[in-house]
């Protein structure tokens, strides 16, 4: 193995259920690992926890400096000492979604079956209710039985979701933030130019580049750029890099000439650094599975039946890769099993990325909604 | 976020209409301050419907569940007999279809609370008199070419559509500017000239 894959030597804080988990796909995974982060004090009637799911390409350190890129906590604008996920009041809890990169298990863990092998392409299919279920082995392990809030944005929001639905009686609020309830032709569209790019890098090598020692960084790379694009909105590009060129020595119809060009190449090869090709390609396709009314003829209010958390949806403005609409149909959907719903759009021009950005507007809704909820659960 | 807190009067008028624990929900609620009230003063399981995004980030900030919605595409959304109460304060002048939107409150809840601004009013019948101009007032202080009030009624008018339609007054009242209550409450046609708001308790007959 190429020691340089600095996201699989790292010990992570983790706890391994050698019971296995079925997932959606019919299969099994024998035994699955789960590294997780916590912050701030669970109380005595263990009713102050809150599971933050994370993204794509998000991991568990939350809030906190992550130890393999040094970089500051994702989300530490809104989990935190005094931030709207305030850690003084609740445990927060963060795991890295199974089939990531980050120390739970994923296409970059040894092999059930082959002795010495990685599972890389033979990694079974998961789903997002898969990842939801192994979060609540997670949370039982840490001998939780009702969580009360589950907070993520994107494909974290389509996680809080999926709690809502799957085991309603586990949580008493749930945040999906910029999330949408099925992953369209368009979201998956971009996610496959995405898979197409690493799979046509030569150092993809079927899937087995692990057992070589190499990586598609080329492919991921591009795959990061074209999916970078779908996380900002017209307005933030326009307004960051206009037409800036990066190379003002002369027309070339070669090599590097916007800025904008020279910043997306960045966003790809610091991407590569720290992400399993492999892994990209399982969760991708997770969250293109995504379609909470597909059981339901279509009826996405069928699949609420039965809800029991208090709902926020925030929405922005700006985002077109998961936008208002959808936030208002799963409002909507709601509404028909009469649940409690709170539902706003903020206004943003920094697109579907706001979510993990500075804006007040959010941070506030977000700290006031489980003010709220605090209260009605007698957490106050 | 403990005590309760003094309400608009008018507000408050219309918390005297509901049963305490009951499921309520306020069409219109602005920054929620209905909604708070029937949560903490009267324990219900209360709230909000705004069409306005600002007033919706403030009402769910301060901790109250406000979804931003439009009373004429939202209500459609909700099961039948989900609320005891659906209140539609001062907004049933400004809704495209009003007659729709009551039917829309009394499928969902069993009582809707109704209060609008009375065209009826000596004051907009003299102006319209003596100027032969659109009346403006306190309450109706827009040009015609901005009102946000397409639909004006009187509160003979809304007594009439409440007898077409077949739901039964169960109580109403008119009041002032203020919202404070004005001593018409058995005789609609003088409340009709001096009321400057009506206020409606109806359900299905």
């Amino acid at each position: 193995m190429d020691q340089t894959q600095g996201y699989t030597d790292f010990p992570h804080q983790s706890v391994t259920f050698p019971e296995g988990v079925a997932l959606d796909c019919g299969r099994m995974l024998p035994s699955v690992t789960v590294a997780y982060r916590t912050y701030g004090t669970l109380n005595e009637a263990k009713s102050n926890a809150i599971l933050i799911c994370h993204a794509l390409t998000g991991d568990q350190y939350v809030a906190e400096q992550n130890p393999e890129t040094g970089r500051p906590g994702w989300w530490q604008r809104v989990v935190g000492p005094g931030a709207p996920v305030d850690t003084e009041k609740y445990f927060v809890i963060c795991a890295n979604v199974l089939g990531g990169c980050m120390g739970s298990t994923g296409p970059h863990s040894p092999h059930a079956e082959k002795p010495g092998a990685l599972w890389g392409t033979d990694f079974p299919a998961i789903t997002i209710h898969d990842m939801v279920r192994v979060q609540k082995r997670l949370i039982e392990h840490l001998g939780i039985q009702k969580l009360f809030a589950v907070v993520g944005g994107s494909m974290g929001g389509m996680q809080a979701l999926s709690w809502a639905v799957q085991f309603p009686d586990m949580l008493f609020a749930a945040v999906p933030i910029a999330a949408a309830y099925y992953h369209s032709a368009q979201n998956i569209a971009f996610h496959e130019i995405g898979r197409q790019a690493i799979y046509a890098d030569p150092g993809f090598k079927g899937g087995n580049y692990w057992a070589e020692g190499g990586r598609p960084e080329r492919g991921l790379a591009v795959a990061r750029m074209t999916a970078h694009i779908t996380y900002v909105s017209e307005e933030a590009l326009n307004r960051k890099f206009g037409r800036k060129l990066q190379n003002a020595e002369g027309i070339s119809a070669f090599g590097e000439q916007f800025a904008v060009e020279s910043y997306l190449q960045y966003q790809g090869s610091s991407f590569v650094q720290r992400f399993d090709a492999n892994s990209y390609l399982a969760i991708t396709r997770a969250m293109d599975l995504f379609d909470l009314s597909s059981e339901q003829a279509g009826e996405l209010a069928g699949a609420f039946k039965g809800v029991k958390a208090r709902f926020l949806l925030v929405s922005f403005s700006s985002d077109w890769l998961f936008p208002t609409a959808q936030s208002r149909a799963i409002a909507r959907a709601l509404n028909h099993v009469a649940a409690n719903v709170s539902f706003v759009e903020v206004q943003s021009d920094k697109g579907h990325d706001a979510f993990l950005l500075d804006e007040p507007d959010f941070h506030a809704t977000l700290r006031g909604f489980l003010n709220g909820c605090a209260e009605h659960a007698g957490l106050s | 976020m403990s005590s309760a807190k003094k309400i608009r009067v008018d507000l408050a008028l219309i918390a005297g209409m509901v049963q305490p624990r009951a499921r309520v929900l306020d069409v219109g609620c602005a920054d929620g301050q209905l909604v708070e009230h029937l949560i903490r003063a009267k324990q219900c399981d209360a709230r909000g419907i705004e069409i306005d995004m600002d007033e919706v980030q403030r009402a769910i900030a301060h901790g109250l569940p406000v979804m931003q919605g439009d009373a004429d595409t939202e209500l459609v959304t909700y099961p039948d007999h989900a609320f005891d109460y659906v209140i539609l304060s001062r907004t049933l002048q400004a809704v495209e279809q009003p007659r729709e939107v009551l039917r829309q409150m009394l499928r969902i809840s069993t009582h809707a609370i109704v209060s609008f601004p009375n065209f009826g009013h000596w004051s907009l019948r003299l102006q319209l008199l003596t100027r032969g101009r659109m009346p403006m007032t306190a309450g109706w202080n827009r040009m015609w070419y901005e009102t946000p009030n397409i639909h004006p009624c009187t509160i003979k008018d809304f007594f009439a559509l409440c007898d077409m339609d077949g739901y039964v007054v169960q109580d109403w009242l008119a009041a002032d500017e203020e919202g404070r209550r004005t001593p018409w409450r058995r005789a609609p046609s003088l409340a009709n000239l001096f009321g400057e708001q009506g206020l409606f308790l109806l359900r299905k007959a």
